[in-house]
Order: structure tokens, then sequence, then C-alpha cells
């Protein structure tokens, strides 16, 4: 066996991108595309080494970073966030390498706030610390607002400050949130933000509650939720190819995954208390986004509605606070990672042969290009979750979950698989059926799209196949994310309480938490 | 009658004094040679003289730098702490920076280089005398010696009418400030029977009631007075005109040096002298602090020019600094002490790159003279980007540590919904500050703005990164030097932490 120090798998990115800021273009690019290889095959290594059965934290990375704050520089993997890390270094890989072919102005520039925001995503999902997610969350966005400011398409200016204030606002409320956290569980000035000592540290049930809703502002416009995606639209239309692919696929899940590690371990009172609104929240935004997806002409923006319906399924599962619908909605962060990121690689390929965004202008590609159609459709098979795909498994876990303790949303939510299916079939059928389009020009993918796409799409096939890859290794630390927030119970005192009011009682909470 | 041997001298501490003796002394030496003239006396030597006359004062400050508490210099008129030396510290690499920027101001040329560092010295002088004074009457001393040079500085550069014009509001503004000021401390001084902070602390409680209302008229007066020098909403009106008019090495200085010494200030009156009576001032200064947060940063989004953009910026980052001096806390003044240290760094960096591009540009201060900079002056371009990246508190920069820190303070000394507020301000500062880094990096677009007729400053150099270097490479090195100081700060910031925890020790009065 050999030792993963994580520090390399983080900072590996931003280290290439530095250097490459310096070497002539040509070279310096591949650098960074390499860099990015490198994480990828750190992250293989890391699920093959993985060993599922401790619910621990491994490749643990703990030192003091800023004392006198009381934050640590505290990295570590466990199951859940094993996959989200590969996940990200694989549509890392995926996307620069697309980009290393295709960016001609100012490449350089380009390349390392690629490898810069890589870097910050990864960090973010690896910290440990509150205040060390905070700060790659927040970081992110730098790189973010320069790829899609500098690179991107019509009105990217005014697309990119939207999308950054929209989302720096939810972080500025949650770095509020994260402050007020550590001081208020810190006993006198003794300040921590390790999150295993906050899970330790209850607060009353009040002080939960406005602090959930700082870090819920944060989440939900990340991931994009419903009422807080105004800036979806803009920006997945201005957004140059590689970029949305890491933007959709990684960045969003960085939010979900809040809830996961930060949420609902910390603030399990909270959770249980505005368990309604968030489901009721995630199921609007499934019907919303499914809706919307059905009706859009540009081939962009049904991803993009598409994301959001999914992304309700996600939250879904996780604020069902059953085991089985966290461990759906992980699972479906991956899968929607996957075919997100394929499906706006083939619209790149789409768009470039049609000469348009707009599905009108599509149709007909199907006959001349059969590689292409056939991966589109493996896509297409696994967003609307046909059985067989590892989507229709996360779903399915996802739906049980729900139907466990909340029957009546679990049904409304259902109808969301049926809609998937009508828009993403009509997608696959405006561009790749229908007649050809004059404008058109139908030709086979490269060699080099083809090295982009192929991979992610036998990962997605992969994973349907055999999913267990997935569940046993992120069983253990899904179950228990959500056993503090499941057994909470709204309004008595809170489960984490429990301890401090006498050893007499410590059996009953859980005891009575199983009659609904 | 008190017999004559009786009275003793005061104990004077010349250790203690040595910094300041250095730039009075340094001011007056400056003055003198100034007098002469010919070129290399007025480029070279002047500004070497008040470079050095600093240098020494930085040397003397670390010397005199222990840990702990208030130990006078002057007995009963000047003491000095780690608050005091940390401060004028700050004044005095601020004061380095203007010297720096101003090497080839058109200001220098028109008022002559001696008159111009000498009263910057003067200035300075007047700030190091404020941050250690122990008593009403040195406090006053102290603001008028510094505001009188500054005054006149902000009216020197004699060929524009809107440098005159921000002199005469400054000195109307600052006098009115001043009276405010003065009315308070006789107050005060009326209620409590005692000029110096530690007689009118004693005295809260014995000889006056804490609800005492001439106490408090005069708390509220001196709040007032101290709200005008530290362009604390809503006596800030003066705050973009005269940072607009003045030449923009002075603004850079009042910036960040004067802001300091207002708040060197404001922390010893209201944290030491008056922190018994921390229950009735905090509420009116907390909401001093909202509304400055909120006015500040609202003003700032309509601004084009550069300046005033900043300006009103500075009303905001007041606000944030306000809340550390609302908890009353120890924590508070250790994050107070922390962010007037950032905030100097921040600042310079941003007005030296605005300084750099004023004197090339066609368009003067305005947001436009940044149009494609990424691109012609990538060693510009950064350090702006930095400035403004920390100022809005992104990670990875001193300012985020800096806000961490404030909030921090504000949550413990429960006052958590000022930290909301300063949260709430930063959303807002987003929008003009990404409009910068956007016009330097996003090529050509429309930027959003009711359009000024251009101020038309003839070019000294031509439009490449080369000439602009070899224009001004003492501006780009103050620029470059301040950015990269944000950011190390940002990623290890422990030293500074160690300062502002020495900070922290001096004023005993706080919890």
């Amino acid at each position: 066996m050999f030792t993963i120090h994580l520090s390399i798998v983080v900072f590996l990115p931003f280290a290439a991108g530095l250097i490459a800021a310096f070497l002539p273009a040509r070279v310096g690019r591949w650098l960074v595309v390499a860099a990015t290889l490198g994480v990828l095959g750190y992250a293989i290594a890391m699920i093959a080494d993985f060993d599922g059965d401790s619910g621990g934290l491994q490749y643990v990375t703990d030192d003091a970073w800023i004392s006198e704050l009381g934050i640590r520089y505290q990295l570590g993997v466990d199951g859940l966030n094993l996959f989200l890390i590969a996940l990200t270094a694989l549509l890392w890989a995926a996307a620069t390498l697309w980009a290393a072919l295709r960016t001609e102005d100012r490449p350089r520039l380009f390349m390392f706030n690629m490898a810069f925001a890589e870097t910050a995503v990864l960090g973010a999902f690896c910290a440990q610390d509150l205040a060390l997610f905070v700060v790659f969350f927040d970081l992110m966005l730098v790189p973010f607002y320069f790829l899609i400011g500098g690179w991107g398409e019509g009105d990217r200016v005014r697309a990119t400050t939207r999308f950054t204030i929209y989302t720096l606002v939810g972080s500025l409320l949650m770095l509020a949130g994260a402050i007020a956290l550590g001081v208020l569980a810190g006993p006198g000035g003794d300040l921590s933000f390790s999150l295993a000592v906050l899970a330790e540290r209850p607060l009353e049930a009040g002080t939960q509650q406005w602090i959930f809703l700082l870090f819920a502002a944060a989440f939900l416009v990340k991931a994009p939720l419903f009422p807080l995606h105004g800036w979806v639209v803009d920006t997945y239309r201005a957004t140059p190819i590689p970029v949305l692919v890491v933007l959709s696929a990684a960045l969003s899940k960085v939010g979900v995954y809040g809830f996961l590690r930060i949420v609902l371990p910390i603030l399990p009172d909270a959770s249980q208390h505005f368990q309604d609104l968030m489901i009721i929240l995630a199921v609007v935004s499934i019907l919303y986004g499914s809706v919307l997806a059905f009706s859009q002409d540009e081939a962009r923006l049904v991803v993009a509605y598409s994301s959001i319906a999914q992304l309700g399924f996600i939250v879904l599962g996780i604020f069902s606070l059953s085991e089985l619908g966290s461990q759906g909605a992980l699972m479906q962060m991956v899968n929607h990672g996957l075919v997100v990121g394929a499906l706006f690689f083939i619209i790149a390929v789409l768009t470039a042969r049609a000469g348009s965004t707009s599905l009108a202008r599509m149709g007909g590609m199907a006959l001349r290009a059969p590689v292409l159609a056939a991966l589109f459709l493996v896509v297409a098979l696994a967003t609307l979750a046909m059985p067989g795909s590892p989507n229709f498994v996360a779903e399915i876990l996802i739906l049980f979950g729900t139907f466990e303790d909340k029957l009546v949303y679990g049904l409304v939510a259902s109808a969301g698989v049926a809609l998937a299916a009508v828009y993403m079939i009509r997608l696959f059928q405006r561009s790749m059926h229908n007649r050809t389009e004059p404008s058109a020009e139908p030709r086979e993918l490269g060699g080099l799209d083809l090295a982009v796409i192929a991979p992610l799409t036998v990962v997605i096939v992969a994973l349907g196949v055999y999913p267990q890859v997935m569940l046993d290794r992120t069983d253990e630390a899904t179950t228990s994310k959500v056993e503090a927030a499941a057994t909470a119970a709204d309004g008595s005192p809170s489960a984490a309480e429990a301890p401090q009011a006498g050893p007499p009682g410590g059996g009953a909470p859980p005891g009575v938490q199983v009659q609904p | 009658m008190i017999p004559l041997a009786e009275i003793q001298p005061p104990v004077i501490d010349y250790g203690g004094l040595a910094p300041l003796f250095a730039t009075i002394g340094g001011s007056l030496v400056v003055f003198l040679v100034g007098l002469l003239g010919g070129r290399f006396v007025q480029r070279t030597l002047v500004p070497l003289l008040a470079a050095a006359a600093l240098l020494a004062a930085i040397g003397l400050t670390v010397a005199n730098w222990d840990p702990g508490d208030t130990k006078p210099i002057i007995e009963g008129a000047l003491a000095i702490d780690t608050l005091a030396l940390f401060l004028s510290m700050l004044f005095f690499v601020a004061g380095l920076a203007t010297i720096a920027l101003s090497l080839r101001a058109p200001v220098v040329r028109e008022t002559g280089s001696g008159e111009h560092l000498g009263l910057l010295l003067g200035s300075i002088s007047g700030m190091v005398i404020l941050a250690g004074a122990e008593n009403l009457v040195t406090l006053f001393v102290g603001i008028e010696l510094l505001s009188i040079p500054l005054y006149v500085l902000c009216a020197s550069e004699l060929g524009r009418a809107s440098s005159l014009e921000a002199g005469l509001k400054y000195l109307v503004v600052g006098s009115v400030g001043s009276a405010t000021l003065l009315y308070g401390l006789a107050l005060v001084y009326g209620a409590t029977g005692s000029t110096d902070f530690a007689g009118i602390a004693k005295g809260i409680g014995t000889t006056v009631g804490v609800g005492d209302p001439l106490l408090l008229t005069g708390v509220a007066l001196c709040a007032t007075g101290l709200a005008f020098k530290a362009s604390v909403a809503p006596f800030h009106q003066w705050t973009p005109d005269v940072y607009q008019g003045a030449p923009t090495p002075i603004t850079s200085f009042m910036a960040v040096a004067t802001k300091a010494a207002a708040f060197a200030i404001i922390l010893r009156l209201f944290d030491h002298a008056l922190a018994d009576v921390q229950a009735e001032w905090a509420p009116a200064l907390a909401a001093l602090a909202v509304l400055t947060i909120l006015i500040g940063n609202a003003g700032a989004i309509a601004q084009s020019s550069l300046k005033r953009m900043l300006a009103w910026s500075g009303v905001a980052q007041a606000g944030y600094l306000l809340a550390g001096v609302v908890v009353g806390t120890r924590l508070g003044l250790q994050a107070t002490a922390f962010y007037l240290a950032v905030y100097l760094l921040m600042n310079v960096a941003a007005f030296a790159v605005v300084i750099a591009r004023e004197r090339v540009s066609e368009h003067g201060d305005d947001i436009r003279s940044l149009q494609d900079l990424g691109r012609a002056s990538p060693l510009l371009a950064w350090p702006m980007t930095i400035a403004m990246l920390a100022l809005a508190g992104f990670p990875a920069t001193a300012g985020f540590i800096g806000k961490f820190y404030l909030i921090d303070a504000a949550v413990a000394g429960e006052y958590a919904w000022l930290g909301i507020m300063i949260v709430v301000g930063s959303m807002i500062s987003l929008v003009y500050y990404l409009r910068v880094i956007a016009v330097m990096w996003m090529g050509q677009f429309a930027i959003e703005l009711p359009t000024f007729p251009p101020r038309r400053v003839k070019p000294v150099s031509g439009w490449s990164p080369e000439a602009d270097a070899r224009a001004q490479p003492e501006v780009v090195a103050v620029a470059v030097l301040a950015a990269a100081a944000t950011v190390v700060l940002g990623i290890v910031p422990s030293p500074l932490f160690d300062l502002a925890r020495d900070v922290g020790s001096s004023l005993s009065a706080l919890v």
C-alpha cells in the first residue's frame, strides 16, 4: 500500500496551473491536462484502496492553520466524498482535455483558472473543518468568475456578475452562519470549526434554526433549487462548454454535499424542523424544472432546467432523513454529474454541426453519425432513469426513502421521473432524428471528441451494471450522517441534549421515534 | 498655595518619545532642505530624507514594542502601549507608501517637495500624538496637528479647481467636526471633573452617575466629532468630494492613515475612558455602524470615478471597523487593529494602481482608465484585482480573515446581528468591486453607468506595458508589494495575529 496525501490531490492542479502560466502556451496547456489526469489517477487509486467497512475518515491531514481563529487545515475522505472527488477529477480531466484542444484566446490564463477551480472544488469536498470549507467554497467563485466573464459567449459579463453575486450572497450568509456556529457552540472562547468537534457541541434548537437558514441559502443557490435559481439561464447560456461541464456537474454538487456533510450532522434539530419546507422546495423544483425543460428550444437550457429537477431529487433524498434516501441522493449526485457532463459535450458537438444552439435547427444527425447517436442514447436513457442505468437505482432509493415517512411528497415526486422521460426523449428526437436541416452538416465524432465523451459513457454504463461498487463504500458514511437528524425530535429537547439530561432516559428518544 | 518644592516635574521617557522626535525632526529638516532649489534636491534628496525619518521612526517603534499595560512617556499627557505603537507603525508605513506614490506626482512639481513631504510628516506626527493621547487636551492637540497639514495638502494642487475645492470643503467640515468634538470633550470634563482618561474612567460611577445627562451629551458630541474624522455616516458627506479632489497620493494617505488615526482615538476614548458606560453608547454606535455600512455601499455603486468609489467603499469599511469598537471587548479591539492593518494594504494597492493609470490614461481616474488592463499591463491589473477581491472579502486574501475576525468578535460580543450586517454590506459591495475586475479582464463591454465627459489628462507615456512600467516603477512596486502582502497575510496570517494579540493586551479596562 502507498500513502495518499490529500494535500497533493487538492493542490496539484493549482501548482500545475501556476507553473503553466509561465511556460509557453502549447507546453503549459498539456501540463495542466497532465495534472488533472494525475489527480484522476490518484482518485482511482483511492477508490481501490478505500476501506469501505470503516465509517471514519481516511487519509486524514490535520494541521493548525489559523490557531487564533480555531481554524484547522483538516482534510479527509470518507464514503461521503470519495466518489464526488472521483467525479470531480474525471470531469476536470475531460474538460481540460477538451479545452486544451480548442482554447485560443489567452490559453494560459484559461488553463490557470481551470486548474485553480479544480483545486478549490476538491478542497471543498475534502475539507473537514467548517471554516476551511467556507474558504474553498468562496474561493471557487473566483476562477469561475474569470472563466465565464473572460471566455463566455453573448452577454457574458452580465451573466458572470449575476452568477457570482447570487452565489456569493449565499456564501457570505453561510460565512456568518459558520462563524456564529463556531462561536456559539464553543464554550468560553474555545473556538473550533472542526466538523467532528462541532457535531459534539449541540446548539439549542432556536439558534440552530436561524443558522440552518443561512446555510440553506448558500447551498440552495449553489444547487440551484427553485426559488433561488435566477442565475441559471444567463449563466448556462454564456458559459463556455468545458467550464459549463464542470460547473454543472461538480460545482453544483458542493451545495447539496454541504447538506449531508455539515447541516444534517451539526444542525439535526433544525434539519428536522425544516424538513417539510425543504421537501416542498425539492418537489416544486422537480416539477418546475421538468416542465420548463420540456418547453425549451435551446439545447443547453433543456439540460439546465433538467438539472434543477435532478437537484430537486437529490435534496428530496437528503431531507427524507432516511438512510435509503440519502444514499440514493449521494449516488444521484455522482450520476447527475456524469450524465450532465456527457450531455454538454454532446450538445457542444451538435451545436458545432448545426451552427446553432436551437433544437429546431438540429435534426437528422443519427443517420450519418451512428457512434455519436449511440453514445447520446446511452446518456439520454441514463438521464431519464431507465432501469439498468445508475440513475434508476438512485432514484428508486430516493423515492423509497421518501415513501417511508412522506408518502404524499414521494408520489408527487414520482411524476418527475415520468416528465424526465418526456423532455429527454424530446431532446434526443429533435436533434438526432427528424428531417435534416439544410444548414446542419451531420458528421461523425472526431477521435479526440470521442476520447472525451466515451469514457464518461463507459463509467455511466459500468455504474449501472454494478452499482454495488459505490453503494458498498458509501453505506456507512451516509447512515452516520443522517442518524442525528433522523432521531432528533422537532420541538422537544434535542436528542443531542439527552446525555446531559442523565443516563436513565438514554434509551427513550430513539424508541419514541419509531412510531411516526 | 503649593510650595514650589512639592511640584514634581512630569516624568518624561525620551526613549518612548523617540519615534515622535523622528517624525517632527524629519518634518523640520525636510522643510528646510526643501528650500534649496535644484532637481537633485527636489526629486531625490528630500524624499530620501523623509523616507529616512519614517524608517527611523519605524525602527524606534519596534524597539519600544513591549506588550502589556499603558506606560506613560509624558506623564498625564502621552503614553505608549502596543495599541499606540501598532497604529503608529501603520501611519509610518502609509507615509512611506505616500512618499513613493508622490515621487512623480504633479502636485510635487507645483508645490515643491519640501512643503509637500514636510506637511505629510507633520500630519503623521499629529497622528502619533493622537494614538498615544492619555488626556483630552493632548487628544485635541493631536487631532488638530493631524488635520491642519491635511487641509493644506488637499488644496496643494494649485492648478486644479477641484483640488482647491476639496481643501476648502475639508477645512470647513473638519472644523465643524473639531468644534463638535471640543464641545463634547468639555462636557465630559465638566461631568467627570477630569481630563485624563484614567481619571474619567475612575470618575464614572463615583463622582458622576452612569446615566448622567451631561456625561451622555458629552459622549454623543464626541462620537459625532470623531465620526466626521472617520467618515462614519451620516457625517460622511465630505468624503467622496474631498477624496476625488485631493491629489491622489494624499487621498490614499487620508484613506488609510487618517482612518486609522480616527479609530485609534475612538478605541481609546470609548474602550478605555468610557468603557464603563458601554451599555449606554454601544447601541448608538451600532446604529451608526449599520447606517455607515448601508450608505457607504449603496453610494459606491453609482460611482464611475475610482477615487469616489474607493471613498464610498472607505465609508462602508469604517462601518465594519465600528463593529469591533461597539462590542467593547478585547477581541473586538484585536479585530479592529487587525482589520486596520489589512485595510491599509488593500487600499494602498488599489490607490497605487489608480495613480499609475490616472497619469497615463485620458480617462483620468474614471473606471474606463482600467479598460483591458489585464492584457496591457498585468503588473497593474493583478494588484488591483487582488485589492478588489480582498476588499470584497474573498478568501485567500487578508480581507477575508479580517472580516472573519470582525464577525467573530461581533458574535462573541453578543452583536450577532451586526456580524450579519457586515455580511450584507459585503454582498452589496460585490456589485462595484466586481465591476472593476470585469473592466480589467473581460474585454470590451458596456459599463452600465451614467456617463460623464472624460477629464482630459495629457498622457505622459504610450499605451504599452513596458512604457507604463518605465514611467513609474515606484508606483508599480508599491501596488505589487501591497497586493502580495494582502495575499501572503491571507494565507499565513499568524504574524499579524501575534501583533493584534499584543495590541489586545493594551487597554486594561477590557475583558
